[in-house]
């Protein structure tokens, strides 16, 4: 029960962040799952159906905004199904280890990107603070 | 045939292997090769990825299941709330004193890949 109430509670704060960084939802919930005592494999594929719901939604907000270009993104989702199986059986043939050595990687990699792309974005931002008190004295 | 399908199939391609292996979306793939290869603003990418996502996850989902590796009862405790909780981060997103915030997260991110790592 108390596991179950940390479960969702963890599930709250995923689809928080995921929104609020324009990350995949997968990409906090496998190592969610993980924590909560998964294995690699069972967190790789129970992630894949908890961002279903998530996904639902979001496109459905989406949608309404217009922003969706469906006739890209339906090229694109049916493109991903078949390597989306080849991906599992990658997944499937490895140790459980590995696979989450793996995934630490992506994430390593994911947090290097976003910090290198927030910290680039900085000089700009502060010259146009500079700019903005220079013309107020 | 439309010339910008083979760049869409190849874009969907890339991202459907990374999206069964990791059990992530693919968003992170497929947001910034639809910027690059297409042209798309950001936010259309953004959107059009999560609509091209919905058909990866529900064909990886379903595959998974059939391995047997779904735990459907966390899937569902971790999956409904983080609707709520989606919503919630898209309402604030706005306040969020964002570079400062990012730093912090990509730390945060930085931590658990270590951690799952050793």
């Amino acid at each position: 029960m108390t596991t179950d109430l940390i479960a969702a509670a963890l599930g709250l704060l995923a689809g928080m962040l995921s929104a609020l960084f324009g990350v995949g939802g997968g990409l906090i919930f496998v190592p969610t799952l993980i924590f909560l005592g998964k294995d690699a494999h069972v967190a790789v594929a129970t992630s894949l159906a908890a961002m279903v719901p998530v996904i639902l939604m979001g496109a459905w907000r989406q949608t309404r905004y217009g922003a969706v270009r469906w006739r890209d993104a339906v090229v694109v989702g049916l493109a991903s199904v078949p390597t989306a199986k080849v991906g599992e059986v990658i997944a499937n043939s490895l140790s459980n280890r590995t696979l989450q050595r793996a995934f630490a990687v992506l994430l390593l990699a994911v947090a290097v990107q976003m910090a290198v792309r927030a910290l680039r974005e900085e000089p700009a931002a502060e010259g146009e603070a500079r700019a903005e008190t220079g013309e107020a004295a | 045939m439309d010339s910008r399908v083979p760049v869409l199939v190849a874009i969907g391609l890339v991202a459907g292997l990374f999206s069964g292996l990791f059990g992530v979306g693919g968003g992170i793939l497929i947001v910034p090769m639809l910027i690059a290869f297409r042209g798309y603003p950001p936010k259309t990418a953004m959107a059009t990825s999560l609509a091209a996502i919905l058909f990866t996850a529900v064909a990886a989902a379903a595959s998974h299941a059939g391995a047997g590796n779904v735990a459907w009862k966390e899937g569902a405790l971790i999956g409904l709330p983080a609707v709520a909780g989606a919503y919630i981060g898209a309402a604030v997103h706005q306040r969020v004193d964002s570079r400062r915030v990012v730093l912090l997260f990509a730390a945060f991110l930085a931590i658990v890949a270590v951690r799952l790592a050793v």
